[in-house]
């Protein structure tokens, strides 16, 4: 059991909150809403990780897949997106194997990488296409929490809401940063003349 | 002594009221330091400091279900996951906007001292002078003078990284050795001073993270995280938790009560002088009283002048300090959010290792010396040159491959920066009693009144005019200035409130802090601030706090307080 869950007991029990080391700190953050409780499946999770890994497919170092990039967007599209990105994602979801079977008779998961590739490469060009005509080029580089409740106005189009997902899921995981970016956790020095060759990865953060 | 009197009283734990507990318990001083929010023990309760993006839930970022929860701190950065419940609530302690203001408050022990930008520079001889040459609001009653040895004493003991310049406009101080600037930089500052004639200098960013160790006080020098606001388990930057409540600790004279909201200052009007603060325990809702020879006012520049408003009002309705008519006004931030960036070529055969906690510092050039502008004062600029990482747009690229080999490589050096301007003292900027709304403790909250006003924003036009031709005069490319939207408090920089001054008719607090009508009550937060320079002020609370306290101490031994 987890600790939080003990402390849950205790104070459902004794009426009284623990004061404990958790109360004396930095507050931890809201667990992100389950899978199951945002409305996806496995499934979704699944199709998610492949449409992220042809985004950003394992190469020298690995891709989208092996950061598990879908389970962490739909935490992101239930709990950070505004209910009307929400609403485009979810459709978009389902849209991706419409496009499939239009363009190859398949449902996208049994598409060869590539005609997953080609596929949405055809999705991002219309997705771009799109954005800009609205003034929403640079949604893809925008952070997932970025509308706010209030704001009216179009909402990206699904793809691009996948890509920024794809994106951001995957250079902010473990996986992303270190094996496909660098990261160092404590640099202990700042040298602001080191050499670069080509090829050398950038930093993560 | 009974156990609820003390020798002083020390209201908050943050930057200043850190300062005052070492500087009063050292002195011999019996002191309670009361603060509002909850413990936070060094390095133990820094439960982020060692997490990476990738232990947060959301990767970090803020929630709509947060968004709608904290309706202000969501305006800027401070709504995030690795900060969580760092940033006061709104809804436990919510204040009225009679006009926009954006008050980012850190209610724990520590105060916003865990939570700063951590750069520290002098006001000038001139920032002292202005508003009497000026016939600006009142004079200041010191002159740079009579804090220079201050800053002196409290750089040492802080830790400032920085270099010696030998700027009039930033006055040098006692520095460890900066944070070096990158190649392009360093070569974007050569540049400069060749197209200006001398006159735009691009220096160090002064710092209060330590570039050597602190064995005195147990800090290793800065590990080049850039993690400073979850707390820093190597003791790199300045706080209270890191330098001065060890320091108050070990000497034995100092009593830490958390969970205490000061209500009021208790006050003899026969006497003239407080006798102690009454609080409000956050947990139990218990009042208590605690008594004191003298009390020191740090609980940040707003609430330490709510606590005046709230003191002493059978005696002056608007309460301690309010007969000069100035106490709530005069309310100062710097407003920022404006600057420019920029791309430079070459320098692809470089790159950098470790992520500084500081940039480079362009110090004010307008209305000064030759230079005389449309308004009053000036700004400078914080910024910092890097190469672009993956979040960058490649325009011919789609997906798959050759974009995950594009953007996993660094980009194009940019370079970028952001004016911090002075804003002038107003009487009618001002905050007061709410006594309609109330916080989660029943108590009456504040209601803000503060714009900017004509000199902020024609200097706002050179602030961003300014950048745009010193990057483009520098050989830049693709220069872009930017304005974003800025309301005060923005800048975390409230200041004024309970100005000092000369005369107690036109000032609420005199030459050594003190509040007129109780001479052993001192301001030594934001509050205290007659002008607001452009520069960062915490380390002048901190030069005011320590010069302060050594004031207070002697007159105590004289018997005058």
């Amino acid at each position: 059991m987890e600790r939080r869950d003990i402390l849950k007991l205790i104070t459902a029990a004794t009426g009284v909150a623990m004061v404990g080391a958790d109360a004396f700190a930095w507050d931890k953050a809201p667990e992100a809403t389950s899978a199951k409780d945002a409305g996806f499946t496995t499934e979704d999770i699944s199709l998610l990780n492949e449409i992220g890994e042809t985004i950003i497919p394992a190469t020298d170092s690995p891709g989208a897949k092996a950061a598990n990039v879908g389970a962490t967007m739909v935490g992101l599209v239930a709990d950070c997106y505004t209910p009307p990105e929400q609403a485009e994602f979810r459709q978009g979801l389902k849209a991706i194997d419409v496009e499939s079977k239009a363009a190859f008779s398949k449902p996208f998961l049994l598409l060869s990488a590539t005609q997953r590739h080609e596929l949405l490469t055809k999705l991002d060009s219309i997705a771009k296409a799109q954005d800009e005509k609205v003034g929403l080029g640079w949604a893809v580089h925008q952070k997932p929490s970025h509308r706010n409740m209030e704001d009216k106005g179009p909402v990206p189009h699904y793809f691009t809401l996948m890509k920024q997902l794809t994106l951001f899921c995957f250079f902010t995981s473990e996986v992303g940063a270190t094996k496909a970016l660098r990261y160092v956790s404590i640099p202990g020095k700042y040298d602001g003349d080191m050499p670069y060759q080509k090829g050398d990865r950038a930093w993560a953060t | 002594m009974a156990n609820n009197e003390y020798d002083a009283i020390v209201v908050g734990s943050g930057i200043s009221g850190g300062m005052a507990a070492k500087e009063l318990t050292e002195k011999g001083l019996k002191v309670l330091m009361l603060e509002r929010g909850r413990n936070i023990e060094h390095i133990k309760d820094y439960t982020n400091a060692h997490k990476e993006a990738w232990n947060y839930p959301h990767r970090d970022l803020p929630t709509q279900k947060r968004k709608q929860e904290e309706p202000v701190i969501q305006r800027d950065y401070p709504l995030n996951e690795s900060t969580n419940g760092m940033w006061a609530s709104h809804q436990d302690s919510p204040y009225v906007e009679k006009k926009r203001f954006d008050w980012y408050r850190g209610y724990h022990v520590g105060g916003r001292s865990l939570l700063w930008g951590r750069q520290s520079y002098r006001l000038n001889e001139e920032d002292f002078l202005a508003n009497a040459k000026e016939g600006i609001a009142v004079d200041w009653p010191i002159r740079y003078e009579d804090l220079a040895p201050w800053y002196d004493y409290v750089e040492r003991f802080a830790g400032i990284s920085g270099s010696r310049d030998g700027l009039d406009v930033l006055p040098d101080g006692q520095f460890l050795p900066p944070i070096p600037l990158n190649v392009v930089e360093k070569e974007v500052a050569q540049r400069l001073q060749k197209a200006f004639g001398g006159t735009r200098h691009l220096i160090h960013g002064r710092s209060a993270n330590i570039t050597e160790p602190k064995p005195e006080q147990n800090r290793v020098n800065c590990q080049y995280r850039n993690k400073c606001w979850l707390g820093c388990p190597f003791g790199g930057y300045f706080s209270t938790q890191s330098s001065t409540l060890p320091l108050a600790m070990k000497t034995g004279n100092l009593t830490l009560r958390p969970f205490s909201i000061v209500t009021r200052v208790l006050y003899d009007k026969d006497k003239k002088r407080a006798t102690g603060v009454e609080i409000l325990d956050s947990e139990t809702n218990q009042t208590y009283v605690f008594k004191s020879k003298i009390v020191f006012l740090n609980a940040s520049a707003l609430n330490s002048t709510w606590m005046l408003m709230n003191s002493a009002t059978d005696v002056w309705e608007g309460g301690l300090g309010s007969s000069s008519g100035e106490l709530g006004h005069n309310i100062m931030d710097h407003h920022f959010r404006v600057g420019a960036s920029a791309e430079v070529e070459g320098f692809d055969d470089k790159y950098y290792y470790g992520r500084r906690p500081s940039g480079f510092y362009i110090p004010r050039f307008r209305n000064w010396h030759d230079d005389k502008r449309n308004y009053l004062r000036g700004f400078g600029y914080q910024g910092s040159a890097s190469r672009d990482g993956w979040n960058r747009n490649i325009a011919e690229m789609g997906i798959g491959a050759g974009l995950k080999d594009a953007i996993t490589e660094p980009g194009t050096w940019r370079i970028g920066m952001t004016a911090f301007g002075e804003m002038l003292p107003h009487h009618d900027n001002r905050i007061y009693l709410n006594k309609d709304k109330k916080d989660k403790w029943g108590l009456p909250v504040l209601e803000m009144d503060v714009e900017i006003k004509e000199n902020e924003i024609a200097m706002r036009k050179d602030m961003k005019d300014d950048a745009v031709e010193m990057f483009e005069r520098a050989g830049l490319k693709n220069v872009n200035g930017y304005e974003g939207d800025y309301a005060p408090g923005m800048g975390i920089h409230e200041m004024g409130g309970a100005r000092m001054g000369r005369d107690p008719k036109t000032s609420v607090t005199n030459k050594f802090n003190q509040v007129w009508d109780a001479p052993n009550v001192f301001m030594t937060d934001g509050a205290c601030m007659t002008s607001a320079s452009c520069v960062n002020p915490s380390l002048t609370y901190l030069a005011l706090t320590a010069r302060a306290a050594s004031y207070a101490v002697e007159e105590l031994k004289k018997r005058n307080l």
